[in-house]
């Protein structure tokens, strides 16, 4: 039972439909898996989940083994499992976004994203960690704890989605949902040696995803192959007339795009390697893994050339400008009115005294460090001067895509700057955390999608590396064929996936 | 010393030392069957709490959808006030805290509103029977959402300061509004309380014409808020304002400037300065009093609403709206007062009234025109005067009124009864015919009930009786007086008329 979870989802799908498993064993066997890693006595478990719905999972699993035995299973994935990020609503699951102030809240509604996974058969394992309300590179900001990484349980998984990498990394599911606004599904992605693809703004609905940043948020997949993420993608993706901001089009299936990749051809694409996304502070044993990834595509037949995105170096002020602009603003419905948590002072309190209270005790320091940020850049007076003119810097960001795109198909970078960092090495540091999501953060201000893939151990910690494929908005059929290339390279050269040289993690 | 809140001016004093600035902000809730960014019903009322979403209550993770209707709505007011229609403008959020507000920011509109630049011309009736107008300009009309509705329970105020506990309905939070505002309305001297009345009740008729809302101000579907300041006279400055909220009809938009330029006169006169402040109108005391301050530095915090995308109105569609506008105020009383046949003074007590929109549609509902003119200017008026409310918003619809007439025709009541039927109506009994089978009003026209009282009336005034037997016809009155008499008032006298002559063989 236990090689059922190192599977991928695309074989467990393959075998569902084979009628050589069925999905209560499969998702039995993660929820054991669950049971076994993620909480142990000592206080070393994963902590990727938040809440696990076993009853809820069995009784969906079991339902797809019925439509499969009908022969009326709704697609290649009913039936597989998957963890979602506990930042998109669940009707009838608590969701917290990793904050007290949502403490036991149960929405009355699914995410988009999740009704369409309902509506394709798979099974709910739980909920996953996450810094508060996405805010963060480490998930050390969960008001829950923080997720370890399965590679080194004293390092940090990456955030904000770091339990959901740290899920599949630990192969507690086989896929999960995260959410990217700065980088949070493919930083994870990077440090924990696994796949992470932030597809176009708009390419996913935003419908019961709790804003962090609106103009920045996009959902997507979180797995351990480009073609699992592809599959993935390929179910949640597409326009949804609730969220206004969704693409209207018809998408490309990006399951054929990953499987077009496999071959490992790359003749006939051009490549630009950023070179503003390199230099100082940037970790030698990440810079070796990038080069040699590069030096795999050439030698695959892809024309690789250097291209400058000048702006880029601004970019991170302007995120930290647009971010907490947008967030203190989202964040004001959490006043204890309606749902969540609600702390009253002593006396006869005004419902303002009850709100502030409430947000005093309900929000972690670093949410309420963002809320005064962009409380006060968009103060009257000062909006020019900090929002107005970080608009004008994104939009210079934009057009140094755009011309990148005009000359090359893909651009590359490494992911994040460094592999994972120790639990508690950044933490009084903002700034030294907020630099993870410097290669990251272009692509949410611009809207057009990346892929995180693993790229092998830096030489001197032996911990993950990310290799990021970012291609122009709508072509998220490019990152696919691209990582889909670099994952075959690296299986010839490896004889085997990355997480297989992952540490074996103690089980009761 | 300075003037205290309820020190007044003499009206006539303030107009020799000051020049009044106007200027209005009417709310209008359109009558979508949905709500502005979600599917609810936009309808207020019913159940508390029962009309709502995840996304008018704000929930976590829910988003507004724009709702095209309303888009709509808006452009067709704009265009009847003359407005430029924006080929491209977005929504704004406006934050600020307050528990009948789901999301703690309102969804409106800031510094890109749909419409702009726009004007309507207010006619103001003089007491020499010349017209005088007015042109208001309009700075813009705006999209936004309806907050919900908070209901302070117990103390003594009814407001949330001192209450013991506070109630929200949700069933009103975004139900969609256009706010219209105008530019500051000066050179009005001592008509600024009319012109302010009259632009209150021309841009009701404009909304009713375009059927975009219910328009009732006593129900909150039109809502004005009064801002007002004076500068010395002749000066050519802009004082400081005050904003007077909860002014519900259109004789409290008129008292309420009178009230604002008489207090504000009698500060300044007293070297005092005003407070730019929020006050409260207060119908039964005629008065205004102070609301929260509201200074220049109170901060919205307004930026661009992410989640939705910019509205960009097609030129064409725009013109195809503008097909559908209703036709120029001016135009629509010549050509109604030449249908209806009313004299020029007819008519213009009937707009003098605010009752042209009324007259229209109980005519439109089967009065005869002078029918419809004698009722809302009769009965009606003196009763909207007695109970100091607008006549639009007497409890009776021109349907009903319409109804009344008919029944005045039909002959199942006359015209003294017609009044104890409008009583009834206004008091809430029922429609028209039911207020007539409750209080049993119907005209008798029975043979057999009338026949006693007939035989009686003869009886008793053999006189009279013997005159029309000699060809006296005329005499017939006194008895058909005496049958009326004897059946309160309840009868048919055409038909009394005529059982008396079978009965005296005439």
């Amino acid at each position: 039972m236990s090689d059922i979870t190192r599977s991928t989802a695309a074989d467990l799908a393959a075998q569902l439909s084979a009628g050589e498993i069925t999905s209560v064993e499969l998702t039995e066997a993660h929820l054991d898996r669950i049971d076994a890693v993620d909480t142990r006595p000592d206080g070393r478990g994963v902590h990727a989940f938040l809440h696990v719905d076993r009853d809820g999972a069995l009784a969906d699993a079991a339902d797809s083994d019925a439509r499969r035995a009908r022969g009326e299973a709704r697609g290649p994935l009913d039936g597989v499992p998957i963890a979602v990020k506990d930042v998109l609503t669940t009707r009838g699951l608590p969701t917290t976004c990793g904050s007290k102030i949502l403490e036991g809240w149960v929405p009355p509604y699914d995410a988009t994203v999740v009704a369409r996974l309902r509506e394709a058969g798979l099974p709910i394992l739980g909920k996953t960690n996450m810094d508060e309300f996405a805010m963060g590179s480490s998930t050390e900001h969960s008001a829950y704890g923080p997720t370890r990484n399965p590679w080194d349980l004293d390092r940090i998984p990456g955030g904000s989605g770091g339990g959901s990498a740290a899920a599949v990394a630990a192969f507690e599911a086989p896929l999960a949902i995260g959410t990217d606004t700065g980088g949070s599904i493919r930083q994870p992605g990077a440090v924990t040696g696994t796949v992470g693809v932030k597809p176009t703004y708009g390419g996913v609905s935003r419908y019961g995803l709790v804003a962090l940043a609106n103009s920045l948020d996009q959902a997507g997949p979180v797995t351990r192959t480009v073609l699992d993420a592809a599959m993935l993608h390929d179910v949640i993706g597409g326009h949804d007339p609730r969220d206004s901001t969704s693409i209207q089009q018809d998408w490309p299936s990006f399951t054929e795009a990953a499987r077009a990749g496999a071959s490992g051809d790359m003749s006939g694409v051009k490549v630009g390697v950023i070179t503003e996304l390199a230099g100082e502070g940037w970790q030698a044993g990440v810079m070796a893994r990038f080069q040699e990834s590069v030096d795999l595509l050439v030698k695959a037949g892809a024309e690789v050339v250097e291209v400058s995105c000048p702006s880029f170096v601004h970019a991170l002020a302007t995120y930290y400008l647009i971010l907490p602009a947008e967030a203190s603003s989202n964040l004001a419905k959490f006043d204890a009115m309606r749902f969540g948590l609600r702390v009253t002072p002593e006396g006869n309190p005004s419902a303002e005294e009850v709100m502030r209270a409430t947000r005093d005790a309900g929000f972690g320091d670093e949410v309420k460090r963002r809320i005064i940020l962009g409380t006060y850049a968009l103060s009257s007076g000062y909006y020019d001067a900090y929002y107005g003119q970080a608009q004008k810097i994104r939009t210079l960001i934009s057009r140094d895509f755009d011309a990148a795109f005009a000359d090359v198909d893909v651009l590359v970078s490494p992911t994040a700057p460094t592999t994972a960092f120790r639990l508690g090495e950044k933490l009084d540091d903002p700034m030294a955390m907020y630099l993870n999501d410097l290669a990251t953060i272009p692509a949410n201000l611009a809207g057009v999608p990346g892929i995180s893939v693993p790229n092998g151990l830096a030489e001197e910690d032996g911990l993950p590396s990310g290799f990021q494929v970012l291609a122009p908005a709508l072509a998220d059929d490019r990152v696919y064929r691209v990582g889909a290339a670099l994952e075959a390279l690296y299986a010839d050269q490896w004889g085997g996936p990355l997480l297989d040289r992952a540490p074996r993690l103690e089980t009761e | 010393m300075t003037a205290t809140d309820t020190t007044l001016m003499p009206f006539d004093d303030v107009l020799a030392a000051y020049d009044p600035a106007l200027g209005l902000e009417v709310h209008v809730e359109l009558n979508t069957a949905s709500k502005m960014f979600c599917g609810c019903p936009a309808v207020f009322g019913g159940e508390p709490n029962a009309g709502v979403c995840p996304t008018c209550l704000g929930l976590p993770g829910a988003m507004p959808v724009v709702n095209g209707k309303a888009v709509e709505s808006a452009i067709r007011i704009g265009l009847a006030l003359n407005c430029d229609i924006a080929e491209w403008c977005r929504f704004a959020r406006k934050n600020y805290f307050y528990p009948d507000m789901p999301k703690n920011f309102q969804t409106s509109q800031y510094d890109e509103p749909i419409c702009f630049d726009g004007w309507m011309d207010v006619t103001v009736p003089t007491e020499g029977g010349e017209d005088e107008t007015f042109r208001v300009e309009i700075e813009r009309a705006h999209m936004e959402e309806d907050t919900g509705k908070s209901l302070h329970v117990g103390g003594s105020t009814g407001r949330i300061h001192g209450a013991d506990y506070s109630l929200v309905d949700y069933n009103r939070a975004g139900i969609p509004l256009i706010e219209i505002v105008t530019r500051p309305i000066l050179g009005a001297g001592e008509r600024a309380p009319e012109v302010a009345k009259a632009y209150v009740a021309q841009l009701r008729e404009l909304i009713v014409a375009l059927g975009v809302s219910e328009a009732r101000m006593d129900q909150g579907n039109l809502r004005a808020d009064v801002n007002l300041s004076l500068s010395p006279k002749g000066s050519g400055t802009l004082g400081t304002r005050t904003e007077t909220k909860n002014v519900n009809s259109f004789r409290s938009v008129e008292r309420a400037v009178r009230y604002e330029m008489q207090r504000h006169a009698a500060i300044l006169s007293g070297g005092g300065s005003i407070l730019q402040e929020t006050r409260h109108w207060h119908e039964d005391t005629g008065m205004t009093t102070s609301g929260r301050e509201k200074s220049d530095a109170e901060d919205y915090r307004y930026f661009p609403e992410p989640d939705l995308v910019p509205v960009a109105p097609s030129r064409e569609w725009v013109e195809e709206l503008r097909g559908t506008l209703p036709e120029n105020p001016t135009a629509r009383r010549a050509r109604l007062q030449a249908e209806w046949g009313f004299s020029d003074m007819e008519m213009r007590d009937t707009v003098g009234a605010g009752a042209l929109g009324l007259v229209e549609q109980t005519i439109a509902e089967g009065a005869a025109p002078q029918a419809a003119r004698k009722w809302w200017l009769g009965e009606l008026a003196r009763r909207s005067n007695e109970d100091g409310v607008d006549l639009v918003d007497l409890p009776i619809t021109p349907a009903q009124v319409a109804r009344i007439q008919a029944l005045v025709d039909e002959k199942v009541v006359n015209d003294k009864l017609a009044r104890q039927v409008f009583e009834g109506v206004l008091a809430g009994e029922g429609t028209p015919d039911e207020v007539v089978d409750k209080r049993g009003l119907a005209v008798v026209s029975d043979d057999g009930a009338l026949g006693a009282a007939v035989d009686n009336a003869i009886a008793a005034n053999p006189d009279v009786a013997d005159k029309i037997r000699d060809g006296k016809v005329a005499a017939a009155g006194a008895l058909i007086g005496a049958v009326m008499k004897e059946m309160r008032g309840q009868a048919d006298a055409g038909r009394v008329r005529e059982l008396i002559l079978e009965k005296l063989a005439v």
